[in-house]
């Protein structure tokens, strides 16, 4: 191991991974904020409101993100309209393909992880909102989505991981992220342990940081579930 | 836009490839699944810590950073220990088994918590009662352990093999002719990218959706003697 090759360029890595900051957060962001209007539309029991998002859900998750990328980048290129519209300047851009490509992948997987919680709702639960005469948007505001969000959360959490070791595919259209950097060090240096070990060590430690973080979610969340008065900290972490 | 250009069978031959590759490392994960599992749940404590540390870390790591550093890492390392054995020529690395080991290693970390639930599932009760009728440990693992783990490790199971099936995508990036690759190949040459993609990940769907037929069957059978709520 030539440790002077990692430090004489963890400059690169550094812009990588803010480069992986920025495309996981964003993605996961805006992929969170289609999630949830879309998984209470795919509850719906209207067939022309559900099937749409069912196509969408089986699509993004039934192929790899890899060729969901070369489809946005690459594919929509094909098309002359498409190449003389207004949007074209913004699916030239490589960031802006990744960004869009992850956005609807973990859209899609979001919004089978809430769907999943909305209908593990218990039944009484949802009766007694009616019974209590909440309208449909009051019930799912105050009854359905809170405690779906807790239900979702572990979940919801491997999607966040996923979404991470996900990114690392910005790399092959050229965008300098963490793996985009070990890729650069590698091939100036021809040092792939030094060069993909850190990246490694990189991603390593966002996993865990981002794990550290659910846990601490948890805690708060699951409160009520946490035994009483026992008076030590680290119960349920 | 629907006309192949000719470049049908070769994308055929590249699903072709793309299913070989995801068998082999599906074997590979489910010895290494195995062999974690029974070491999750072994006594030893050195063994507990080495299959913690195997899982935790493989998640942990992008897979395509792994497969890079395995391709990449293993040409350099396999040409500083050959001339150490005598061995003089410069030795490429086999894309296909690097992708295939690198898969394999992976998902044998997914496979590994998968089969220690199945596993867990089995009432302990049972194993006893193995071990009172005087069975080998062997025999007790097969005849018992085995069947009934298999019914609770198949959902779990069949969610690895569709992520692994998509992750196949990634060898196409080490330079192995699967069909992503085989449809980068032709979308170059006859300026039809958005064609070949679009049909490439229609072919996902196909053997995702097959695999989810199959998979549904399987766990039909394995819970034969199982009374359903």
């Amino acid at each position: 191991m030539d440790f002077s090759i990692i430090f004489g360029n963890l400059d690169i890595y550094l812009e990588g991974l803010k480069n992986t900051a920025i495309l996981v957060s964003i993605s996961l962001l805006i992929g969170l904020a289609l999630a949830i209007p879309l998984a209470i539309l795919r509850t719906s029991r209207n067939y022309l409101v559900a099937a749409p998002i069912r196509a969408f859900v089986y699509f993004f998750r039934g192929t790899p993100l890899l060729v969901q990328m070369f489809l946005i980048y690459y594919g929509l290129g094909q098309f002359e309209v498409f190449k003389t519209s207004v949007l074209w300047p913004l699916f030239k851009e490589a960031y802006f393909c990744a960004l869009l490509a992850f956005t609807l992948n973990t859209a899609a997987y979001t919004t089978e992880i809430i769907r999943g919680a909305i209908e593990g709702t218990p039944h009484g639960e949802v009766e007694a909102a009616k019974a209590a005469g909440m309208s449909k948007a009051l019930m799912f505001r105050r009854i359905i989505l809170p405690s779906a969000f807790r239900r979702a959360l572990p979940a919801y959490s491997n999607e966040i991981i996923f979404m991470l070791h996900g990114s690392s595919l910005a790399s092959v259209i050229t965008i300098i992220d963490i793996t985009g950097a070990a890729r650069i060090v590698n091939s100036r240096f021809y040092s792939p342990f030094e060069a993909f070990l850190t990246a490694a060590v990189f991603y390593l430690c966002i996993t865990f940081a981002i794990i550290w973080l659910v846990n601490k979610l948890e805690f708060r969340w699951y409160a009520h579930l946490r035994p009483q008065d026992t008076g030590t900290a680290d119960v349920g972490v | 836009m629907f006309s192949l250009h000719g470049y049908g069978p070769s994308i055929l031959e590249g699903a072709f490839l793309t299913i070989a590759v995801a068998l082999s490392s599906l074997l590979i994960s489910m010895f290494l699944g195995i062999i974690g599992a029974l070491a999750k749940l072994s006594r030893s404590k050195i063994l507990q810590i080495g299959a913690k540390t195997y899982t935790t870390i493989i998640r942990g790591i992008p897979d395509l950073v792994l497969m890079l550093l395995v391709f990449f890492g293993g040409q350099v390392f396999i040409n500083q220990v050959a001339p150490l054995v005598g061995y003089d020529e410069y030795i490429d690395i086999n894309p296909f088994i690097a992708g295939v080991c690198t898969i394999g290693f992976i998902f044998g970390a997914y496979m590994t918590e998968t089969f220690r639930g199945g596993i867990l599932a089995v009432p302990a009760g049972q194993l006893e009662a193995g071990r009172a009728y005087g069975m080998k440990p062997f025999q007790v693992f097969t005849r018992i352990l085995m069947p009934q783990m298999v019914r609770h490790a198949i959902p779990g199971f069949g969610n690895n093999w569709l992520v692994m099936v998509k992750t196949t995508a990634l060898v196409s990036i080490i330079g192995l002719d699967d069909m992503v690759r085989k449809a980068a190949l032709a979308a170059g040459a006859t300026r039809m990218p958005f064609t070949f993609y679009a049909v490439v990940a229609i072919l996902f769907l196909v053997i995702t959706s097959i695999s989810v037929y199959i998979l549904n069957r399987l766990e039909n059978r394995y819970s034969a003697g199982v009374v359903k709520a």
